[in-house]
């Protein structure tokens, strides 16, 4: 039930609305719970809202980190 | 933030299946020390029922068989619902000119005796939306209907159920309400880890209800019980990441509270959201399925905001609810036996043919470990 879909803001409307797609699939959701969103960002949306941003470059970061873990523990 | 790095691709970086069975091969190696210094296999317990059904459907669960042993504990929002709770729900669908409205997961759990779907059948209303704005949008346009939003789910829920009454409130719509039956991951996890009787040596904790608390709240795991615990996402890569670090954390002796989905959750999370949730609601004490009232677990929605409680303005009889006792979905949500140990598993309780709610919700340990094999 706590699912959330990351998906692509295309764009945000001035009732603070945003149109946002996952794969193709376009929908839209409320950006209150969340600070300056912006066309091209991503959002982690669950029932109809967006709850959170995903930071790109962290995810890429992490993903970099354990490439250095995978080496020191295998 | 982010720049050239397209989310697509990301995306896809943590659903790559050769980094996955890297990953694979690095649990089982650090699953080999673990079960050393543990004596036995390690078994690590998923508290959302994302996890559960990621586990299962990615073959986490078949491919770490022999070296992890998965359980899933209080962490999908439907199977915790007490049958009390459901029999609410139900009483209310029952009351003249009420329509129930609802995510859909909650349709066929089944209280004491029957279930908001049996319900519908006898003529109660009751409609599935995809979200509480949505409902009220339901009322908006049906002044006539007094719609109730069955409020069910975690902190992940709670801040976008909140934001439905704040719209009600400043769109002046006077014919909705919720049924606030939300519940905290904080202090359910309190219990479960001084559960006497129960091998639990590590955690993944659930990264929505994360991304609105923050990883810090969830510190005390390791303070003061030593239980190694990580928040992970939902892709396989996060999944496996996230059992990797409690194994190496399991051998290593050294437990902490470590992130590994911190492209979504931070340390003290959504303050937006955390600030929404303080506005309209309060903790209040909450019974569990399988735990019983736990204090403080639950929230209650504020004094200055009732005309929005259902409860306030139905004040429905209290049911007198009781649970199956054929159905151990208690003992299954507690760690305390797998789905399989049910003797009714598979065989009077299927999920064409559910007993229990763990077999109801695609997201139930039953409903996981029946469609992918115990
Ligand atoms: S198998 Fe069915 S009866 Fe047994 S615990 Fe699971 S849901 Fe309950």
């Amino acid at each position: 039930m706590c699912l959330g879909i990351p998906a692509k803001i295309l764009e945000v409307n001035v009732d603070g609305s945003a149109l946002v797609d996952y794969m193709g699939v376009r929908w839209r959701v409320g950006t209150s719970l969340v600070e300056h969103v912006a066309p091209g960002d991503y959002v982690m949306v669950h029932a109809g809202e967006a709850i959170e941003r995903v930071d790109l470059a962290t995810g890429k970061e992490v993903l970099r980190m354990w490439e250095d873990i995978l080496k020191a523990w295998t | 933030m982010g720049g050239h790095i397209k989310g697509v691709d990301l995306i896809d970086a943590y659903r790559d299946p050769g980094l996955a069975s890297r990953l694979f091969e690095c649990a089982r190696m650090r699953s080999l020390t673990a079960a050393e210094r543990l004596g036995r296999v390690p078994v690590i317990m998923d508290v959302c029922g994302t996890h559960t059904a990621v586990i299962s459907s990615a073959g986490v669960r078949t491919a770490l068989s022999g070296y992890v042993e998965f359980r899933s504990g209080p962490g999908c929002p439907v199977c915790v619902t007490s049958a009390g709770d459901v029999d609410l729900a139900v009483q209310m669908a029952r009351i003249p000119g009420v329509c129930v409205t609802t995510f859909g997961d909650m349709m066929r759990v089944p209280g004491s005796s029957t279930s908001l779907q049996e319900e519908t059948a006898q003529g109660a209303r009751v409609k599935v939306v995809s979200s509480p704005s949505s409902a009220v949008a339901y009322a908006s346009a049906h002044p006539d209907v007094e719609v109730v939003f069955l409020g069910v789910g975690f902190e992940t829920t709670a801040p976008v159920v909140a934001l439905s009454i704040a719209e009600a409130k400043s769109k002046r719509i006077p014919n909705y309400t919720v049924l606030c039956l939300h519940k905290l991951m904080p202090p359910v996890l309190d219990v479960l880890v001084r559960e006497p009787g129960v091998t639990l040596d590590g955690l993944l904790l659930p990264g929505h209800v994360c991304s609105i608390t923050g990883r810090a709240v969830f510190d005390f795991l390791a303070r003061e019980y030593r239980m190694p615990s990580v928040v992970a996402g939902f892709e396989v890569v996060d999944v496996l990441m996230a059992t990797c670090w409690i194994l190496h954390m399991i051998a290593e002796r050294s437990p902490k509270v470590a992130n590994v989905y911190r492209r979504v959750v931070r340390e003290t999370g959504n303050q937006k959201a955390k600030d929404v949730i303080d506005k309209y609601f309060r903790p209040i004490d909450s019974a569990w399925r399988g735990f019983g009232l736990i204090p403080r677990s639950g929230l209650q929605i504020k004094e200055k905001y009732l005309r929005f409680d259902a409860m306030h303005r139905f004040t429905p009889d209290l049911p007198d609810s009781t649970d199956k006792p054929e159905c151990h979905c208690g003992d299954v949500l507690r760690g305390r036996i797998r789905p399989s140990d049910c003797t009714a598993f598979g065989t009077v309780c299927t999920p064409v043919k559910p007993l229990g709610p763990c077999m109801v919700s695609q997201e139930g340990a039953c409903a996981a470990h029946f469609r992918y094999g115990a």
